[in-house]
């Protein structure tokens, strides 16, 4: 066994401040996150200039935070891991610039990490004997695909969606049924008292691509049943205690409002059908992909791996199926920084390096290196 | 005292060190390719020149806004991850006064930077220099120590963000010879010469935009007097809400 590798690893790719210390790759000695979420809950949503201005407010704290928390100093440090994309630019840039000048005033080496390749490399944080081949479903705010792992920095996108990510339609059907942001945990947990099938919602088939997704024709049929509905938008109550110094302009609803007086429909059985039908759809593209490419172990990564009701699906149905299914608990599904101190570990040492001219970019490609 | 400056808040990227008061190395870059990717490696080429090694520094000068919100968060995390692994603390210089300071020659003038702020705005601010600093006596000349510490710029206007149109009347109203520059001069230069009814002038193209030198020479003023702030206590100055804080104000 050789020398240990501590990675300090920064994400600022969205709304979210982090830094961690991750040990050979697996073991998490801090995990430092500083949510901006009730900032951009006053906008429905995240504002990238807010998002950018928290971030280098924080960002020095949290990498001291999480360098304490692990108990070592930067001198300890073996490499500077840094997420570099996809996210937004302004933010990406905040990260990317002081990871930079912290690798060059210490002379440590830099590895510039994808996002979304630490949102897979989160699972072997909590799983130490997952290692690839395996197939992974990413499902987040901005994401929706269906990788094969072939190696720790092997990946092929087989499936996409074709219009909004699994996320972002959570977030705009919340919004719409008046649950506010952010819509995946609170549809996640006003289902949990909804009825599932008591609306048929659609599940999209794409002809000729079998594994990809579309959610846009799914949100569209919620918003229409709305509509027809007439659903009063004065129905609604005020949250009863909006935080300190805030205002809540959203009008707010909560599971037991009705839709539909006259079938006894409450946001609740809108919520749940909703859910269902995306669920459905990430089940069993991933439960086809994984029969046709005779993949046996099945990973998920991302926010909205997090949600109740698409692990419990995904499990049933690899139970059905004899495979193992892996995913992180919710702390590493959501933004964080031991993610990608995880896959800077992987990718350090295959040997990447980034230099003083690393850029943040924003479309970053799975599998792609800059 | 090793000082190492850095400029970003605008088109221009710029680095530079100061040794004990004197420029030792400036790298400036007036192009469109992006701070995010070059400013790093001019630090490193403008350090290499000087013959310094990181360690040595002994502060770090930032051109702290106002400016381009993402140019200034990428010289603002620049210095904050350097003064993070150095464990040094950080001079915020005003931009505009680094702006003011390349004119600090023209002791009759009143020093105006504009920087073009977009929607037919600038940021702004007026200055002149400090009197003890031109009337520089003898006495003084023979103190460089006590001549370094006195800050050169007296404010006049202090720095906003405001319709041209405004500054313009401001500037009237103090019967005052203006020096423009900033890089607001090229874009306003044709409104300035029909609609102001004072004596003026634009400075010279050498002496117009941001640079480096100016940042670290009144960082080491800052550090001298012992003005600095902690690495992880700065923040740009932006002089401007967020466009969606601005929306949201205006609905009440």
């Amino acid at each position: 066994m050789g020398k240990d590798v501590l990675i300090l690893a920064i994400e600022s790719s969205c709304d979210e401040t982090a830094a961690a210390v991750v040990k050979n790759g697996r073991e998490v000695l801090s995990n430092t996150i500083y949510s901006q979420i009730d900032l951009h809950t006053l906008y429905g949503g995240v504002v990238p200039e807010i998002a950018s201005r928290k971030h280098i407010e924080k960002i020095n704290q949290v990498i001291k935070t999480s360098l304490k928390d692990a108990g070592v100093t930067i001198d300890d440090i073996d490499a500077i891991g840094v997420t570099y994309g996809p996210g937004l630019v302004g933010a990406l840039l905040v990260g990317v610039a002081e990871a930079k000048a912290i690798a060059y005033a210490t002379g440590k080496p830099l590895v510039g990490v994808h996002h979304i390749e630490g949102h897979i490399a989160a699972n072997y944080v909590e799983h130490k004997e997952l290692e690839p081949p395996y197939l992974c479903l990413v499902v987040s705010g901005g994401h929706t695909h269906l990788v094969k792992v072939n190696g720790y920095a092997e990946y092929e996108i087989i499936g996409r969606t074709h219009d909004d990510a699994a996320g972002e339609a959570f977030d705009k059907v919340a919004r719409a049924i008046g649950l506010g942001y952010p819509g995946g945990p609170k549809v996640d947990k006003v289902s949990k008292t909804g009825r599932k099938d008591v609306l048929a919602f659609p599940r999209a088939h794409i002809e000729g691509c079998p594994y990809d997704f579309s959610f846009s024709g799914l949100k569209s049929a919620v918003l229409n049943y709305l509509n027809s509905c007439k659903m009063k938008q004065t129905a609604g109550h005020v949250e009863e205690e909006p935080k300190q110094g805030k205002t809540v302009y959203e009008t707010v609803f909560s599971g037991n409002d009705m839709i539909d007086e006259e079938q006894g429909v409450t946001v609740a059985d809108v919520a749940a059908s909703f859910q269902e039908a995306v669920v459905d759809a990430l089940v069993s593209k991933t439960m086809a992909a994984a029969k046709d490419f005779g993949y046996t172990k099945i990973a998920m990564a991302g926010g909205v791996a997090s949600n109740s009701a698409l692990r419990a699906g995904m499990k049933a149905a690899c139970e059905a199926n004899g495979y193992t299914l892996y995913y992180p608990s919710p702390i590493l599904c959501t933004d964080n920084a031991a993610m990608i101190g995880c896959a800077a570990y992987y990718e350090y040492i295959s040997g990447t390096r980034h230099g003083l001219d690393l850029n943040a970019v924003p479309n970053l490609k799975l599998g792609e290196r800059a | 005292m090793n000082i190492l400056g850095i400029e970003s808040s605008g088109l221009t990227a710029s680095a530079a060190v100061m040794t004990d008061g004197r420029l030792i190395s400036e790298y400036t870059v007036n192009n469109k390719k992006t701070h995010s990717q070059t400013l790093l490696p001019m630090i490193s080429e403008v350090m290499k020149s000087a013959g310094l090694e990181t360690k040595d520094l002994d502060c770090i000068a930032i051109s702290r806004g106002p400016g381009s919100f993402t140019g200034l968060r990428i010289g603002s995390a620049t210095a904050k991850g350097l003064g993070l692994a150095l464990d040094k603390r950080i001079a915020e210089v005003s931009t505009l006064e680094a702006l003011a300071y390349n004119l600090s020659e023209a002791k009759d003038c009143i020093l105006c930077p504009i920087m073009d702020a977009r929607r037919q705005e600038v940021y702004t601010a007026a200055y002149e220099v400090a009197e003890s600093v031109a009337g520089n006596s003898e006495a003084n000349a023979n103190e460089a120590d006590a001549a370094a510490r006195i800050w050169p710029l007296k404010t006049v206007i202090p720095e906003k963000a405001c319709p041209l149109d405004e500054l313009l009347r401001e500037l009237e109203g103090l019967n005052r010879k203006v020096l423009f520059n900033g890089d607001g001069v090229p874009v306003y230069a044709e409104y300035i010469k029909e609609n102001f009814k004072e004596e003026y002038a634009f400075a010279s193209n050498s002496l117009l935009l941001q640079r480096a030198a100016s940042v670290a020479a009144l960082g080491t003023i800052i550090c001298e007097t012992g003005k600095t702030v902690d690495a992880d206590a700065h923040v740009p100055v932006y002089l401007r809400k967020s466009q969606a804080e601005r929306e949201l104000a205006a609905k009440g």
